[in-house]
């Protein structure tokens, strides 16, 4: 608990990050930044899935297609926000020469597009009349 | 020509200082992938419009979809800023806290307009 609000403290007043430790090599920086642009791109990837379900699987029973599409928009909003939280952290401990953090989120999100996929294929191939 | 002698090109002036160069091309790099991620953002952004134009939405939906367009404008500019700082020096600036967690920001609410859409 306390952890997170340290972190939330940190997002919001990212400038503080800039106060300790030194300033690293600025293509470790860049290179960072990169990886935040990726993530972020993964999130975009997964909120427009959840708007391509909406969109293109109309036949389906109101609840099955809801419930894909606001479960690909929530990983996608996980996603970004993990990316922020990432960052700052990457850059904190680049600043303090610390070793980078370690997650298991990368884990995390296969397993659920995987899952989610699986949902999805299961559900265009013997769904596919509910709604009818 | 024949090259001129030694004599001659010793009095010239050292040849101007190159701009130390990445070879690495890192800010290159980086420009290159905020355009990736503008890209991906249009996308997103377009099946949002998408929505808007098929019809189906409320007036709930109408308002999302208009924010939607804002917050893509949003981040548009932000990327745009971001773009023009790394290309304008050979040692850009660090990308500032307060830019990261904006485009997050926008992302997120690209999101919640979705759901808006959704539901």
């Amino acid at each position: 608990m306390k952890d997170i609000a340290r972190s939330l403290r940190l997002w919001f007043a990212p400038q503080r990050v800039r106060e300790e430790g030194r300033t690293p090599d600025y293509r470790f920086s860049l290179a960072n930044e990169r990886t935040f642009l990726a993530w972020l791109r993964t999130a975009l990837a997964l909120i427009g899935g959840g708007f391509a379900v909406d969109q293109f699987l109309p036949d389906l029973r109101w609840g099955v297609r809801a419930g894909l599409a606001l479960a690909l928009l929530g990983a996608g909003v996980l996603c970004a926000l993990r990316a922020v939280n990432h960052w700052v952290r990457c850059e904190r401990a680049m600043r303090r020469g610390e070793d980078l953090p370690v997650s298991r989120f990368p884990t995390v999100l296969s397993l659920v597009i995987a899952a989610l996929a699986v949902a999805m294929v299961a559900v265009v191939l013997f769904g596919w009349e509910g709604g009818r | 020509m024949t090259t001129p002698p030694d004599r001659e090109r010793k009095p010239e002036p050292e040849p101007e200082p190159v701009p130390e160069r990445d070879p690495g091309l890192q800010p290159e790099r980086t420009r290159l992938a905020w355009r990736r991620t503008t890209l991906a953002f249009t996308v997103a952004a377009v099946f949002a419009g998408r929505q808007a134009v098929t019809g189906g939405t409320g007036p709930v939906g109408t308002v999302a979809v208009a924010l939607s367009v804002l917050v893509w404008l949003g981040f548009l500019l932000l990327a745009h800023r971001r773009v023009r700082t790394l290309g304008a020096g050979p040692v850009p600036s660090a990308l500032p806290g307060r830019m990261a967690l904006t485009a997050v920001v926008c992302t997120v609410g690209l999101a919640g307009f979705a759901v808006a859409v959704v539901v």
